[in-house]
C-alpha cells in the first residue's frame, strides 16, 4: 500500500519494459523513474528504439513484457494526465483542415464520444495557439504553413490536452532555430508549472542546455540520471559504440559539442 | 425538360431515381473518409470480393433478395480485408500487391460460380450477370427501401461520429493516445465502406462501384479545406450523379444508368480539377502568372530606382 502510495508520486515509472517488433528485440528490459516537474531527455543512436519507447509507453504498440505506470496506475486509466506530440511526418498534411481545428484535437479525449467541440474548446485551443505564437494564424489550411509552424501547431494540441505528463518525439526536428527557441522556452514554462516532460532528442549539442535529466538508450537503457552525472564521453561512447567515434577524431570539436555551446 | 418531369411523375422512375441519389450520397460521405484514409483502392478490392459472397448467397437460398447479398457480400468482403491484413503483417508484401492478389483472386472464384450459376437450372437465375455491371432499372420498391435505411444509417453514424473519424483520419496515432478505440473505429468504416459497396452493386455493378466512393470526394476536395463541408459535397455531387444518371437513361433506351451515374461523376471531376479555386489547375495558373507579373515590376521599378540614382549622380 506505501509503496502504491509512494508511486502516485511518480509521474512515469516503467518497469523492465521488452518489445519487439517480429521477433527482433528492439527495447530490452528498459526500467525508468522519473521525477516530477523534470525535462528529461532521451537520447541514442537512430533504431536504438526512442521512438519505441515512448510509443509503448503510451500503450500504441503492444509489449512483450514489462510495466507502464502513470502515476501509480496503468496509464490506460491516466490517459486525461498524459499528453502526446508524435513525430510531424505522421501525419499527411494536406488533410482538409485548419490550425485551429488541429489544436482543438487535443481536448477530443475529454469532450469524450459523440459531442462535438463547442465554444469552450475553440477558446482553449487558441489560448494554445496563442502560447506557441500562432494565433494569427489560426484559420491558416494546415498544408500553408512551413514545418516549424506545423511543429508549433502539435505543440499546442499537446497544451490543449492540459496534461500532467508530456512526450514529445523529436519536436526539434527539422525546425528552424526561431522556433526551436520557442519551443524550449514553452517546454521550460510547462516544467516551471510543475509538469514533466520527455523529449526524444537527436542534438547532442544541445543535451546540456535543455534537459535536467537524460536516458541514453541503445535497445538497453545504457545510462539514465542527471544530465551533469550521465552525459559523459565514454557513456556516449558506449551508445554510440563506433558511430560516435567521428566525433572522436578532432577533440576540439568534440568539446564544442559536449560543452553545448556549438551546434551539431 | 419534359422528359424530366415524366421521370419525376412515373412511379417505377422514382423508385430507381430515389435509389441512385441515395447510392450517391450515402458512398459520397463514406469515400470522403477511405479517400482520406488512403483507402481509395480498397472500395474496389471490396466490391470485386463480394461477387463470391454475392453467388453463394443465392446459390444457398435461391432467391434474389439484397438482404441476404448484404449478408454474402460483406463476410467475403470481410474475408477478403482479412487476407490482406495478414498477407501485409506476415510478410514482406506491401498492401497495394496484396489488394492486387486478393482482389483479383475473389473476383476470380465469383465469375467461376456466376458462371456456374447461369449454367444450372436455378430458378431465378436470370439478373445475377447484372451484378457485373449493374442494372438500376431492375430496382424495385423493397430494393429502395432498404438502401433509405441502409444509407440513413451511414449518414447518422457519420454524423455522430464526426469527430471521431476526422481523428482516426487525421492521426490515427494520436487518437489512441486519446483513448479512442482506434481498431474499433476503422473496422467501423470498413463496414460501412462494405455496406455501401454492395447496396451499390446492383445499381452500378462490382466493376464501376468504387467510382462512386472516389470520385465524388476528389472532386469535392477540390472546393473546400474543411473537412465538415467537403463530406457534404461530397454527398452532393454523388446524389447528383445519381440523378444525371437516371435521367438520361430513362430518357435514352439504350442507355445504361450506372455506368452513366459514374461518367457524370467523372465529368464533376473534371470540372473540379479544372476550376477549383485554389487547387484548381486554373486557379493555379492565374496564381502564378500573377506572381510572375508583380516579380517582373518590382524588377522593373528597381532597375527605375538604378536608372535614377544613376543620373542623379
Amino acid at each position: 500500500m506505501s509503496r502504491q502510495l509512494q508511486a502516485a508520486g511518480v509521474p512515469l515509472q516503467i518497469n523492465s519494459l521488452s518489445v519487439a517488433y517480429q521477433k527482433k528485440p528492439v527495447l530490452r528490459n528498459v526500467s525508468l523513474e522519473v521525477t516530477e516537474g523534470q525535462l528529461i531527455g532521451i537520447i541514442g543512436p537512430n533504431g536504438a528504439g526512442k521512438s519505441t519507447l515512448i510509443k509503448a509507453a503510451l500503450g500504441l504498440i503492444p509489449k512483450l513484457e514489462g510495466s507502464v505506470l502513470v502515476y501509480g496506475k496503468p496509464y490506460n486509466e491516466q490517459r486525461k494526465l498524459i499528453g502526446y506530440v508524435p513525430q510531424r511526418e505522421s501525419v499527411d498534411w494536406d488533410f482538409p483542415t485548419n490550425a485551429l481545428d488541429v489544436v482543438m484535437m487535443g481536448r477530443y479525449g475529454r469532450l469524450g464520444w459523440f459531442r462535438r467541440p463547442g465554444a469552450k474548446e475553440k477558446a482553449i485551443a487558441m489560448e494554445c495557439l496563442a502560447k506557441v505564437g500562432m494565433a494569427e494564424l489560426a484559420d491558416r489550411q494546415i498544408s500553408q504553413l512551413s514545418g516549424g509552424q506545423q511543429q508549433r501547431v502539435f505543440l499546442a494540441r499537446a497544451l490543449a490536452q492540459d496534461a500532467k505528463l508530456y512526450f514529445m518525439d523529436e519536436p526539434f526536428a527539422g525546425v528552424d532555430a526561431a522556433t526551436e527557441k520557442a519551443i524550449i522556452m514553452l517546454l521550460q514554462e510547462l516544467k516551471g508549472q510543475g509538469k514533466t516532460v520527455i523529449v526524444v532528442h537527436h542534438d547532442l549539442a544541445t543535451v546540456k542546455e535543455y534537459f535536467d535529466s537524460v536516458m541514453l538508450l541503445n535497445i538497453e537503457v545504457q545510462a539514465f540520471g542527471k544530465t551533469e552525472d550521465v552525459f559523459t564521453r565514454s557513456n556516449l561512447q558506449q551508445t554510440y559504440g563506433g558511430r560516435f567515434a567521428f566525433l572522436d577524431r578532432q577533440e576540439d570539436e568534440e568539446l564544442t559539442l559536449l560543452s553545448g555551446k556549438g551546434r551539431g | 425538360m419534359q422528359s424530366l418531369l415524366d421521370m419525376m411523375t412515373d412511379p417505377n422512375s422514382q423508385w430507381i431515381l430515389l435509389g441512385c441519389v441515395l447510392l450517391g450520397l450515402c458512398s459520397g460521405v463514406i469515400g470522403c473518409f477511405a479517400y482520406l484514409r488512403k483507402q481509395s483502392l480498397m472500395g474496389d478490392t471490396l466490391a470485386h470480393s463480394a461477387l463470391p459472397g454475392i453467388c453463394i448467397a443465392f446459390m444457398l437460398t435461391g432467391t434474389k433478395s439484397i438482404l441476404l447479398f448484404l449478408i454474402g457480400a460483406g463476410i467475403s468482403g470481410l474475408l477478403a480485408t482479412f487476407g490482406i491484413s495478414w498477407i501485409t503483417r506476415y510478410s514482406r508484401i506491401k498492401s497495394d500487391a496484396a489488394m492486387g492478389i486478393v482482389l483479383s483472386s475473389f473476383f476470380g472464384l465469383g465469375i467461376v460460380l456466376l458462371t456456374q450459376i447461369q449454367h444450372s437450372d436455378y430458378g431465378n437465375q436470370s439478373g445475377l450477370d447484372k451484378f457485373l455491371f449493374g442494372q438500376a432499372a431492375s430496382m424495385i420498391g423493397s430494393d429502395v427501401q432498404t438502401m433509405l435505411i441502409v444509407c440513413a444509417f451511414i449518414v447518422i453514424a457519420c454524423t455522430l461520429l464526426f469527430k471521431e473519424f476526422k481523428l482516426i483520419s487525421f492521426d490515427p496515432g494520436f487518437a489512441r493516445g486519446l483513448g479512442f478505440p482506434v481498431g474499433v473505429l476503422e473496422q467501423l468504416l470498413m463496414f460501412f465502406i462494405v455496406v455501401a459497396v454492395v447496396v451499390g452493386i446492383q445499381a452500378v455493378g462490382v466493376v464501376l462501384v468504387a467510382a462512386l466512393l472516389i470520385t465524388p470526394a476528389v472532386s469535392a476536395r477540390y472546393w473546400t479545406d474543411r473537412l465538415g463541408i467537403m463530406v457534404v459535397m461530397s454527398g452532393l455531387f454523388g446524389a447528383l450523379a445519381g440523378v444525371v444518371g437516371t435521367w438520361l437513361s430513362s430518357t435514352t433506351a439504350s442507355l445504361p444508368t450506372g455506368p452513366i451515374s459514374v461518367l457524370a461523376s467523372t465529368l464533376l471531376f473534371i470540372v473540379s480539377l479544372l476550376f477549383g479555386p485554389r487547387r484548381g489547375l486554373l486557379a493555379k495558373r492565374i496564381v502564378r502568372s500573377r506572381a510572375r507579373q508583380t516579380l517582373m515590376e518590382e524588377q522593373k521599378s528597381r532597375m527605375r530606382d538604378l536608372v535614377k540614382e544613376g543620373s542623379s549622380l
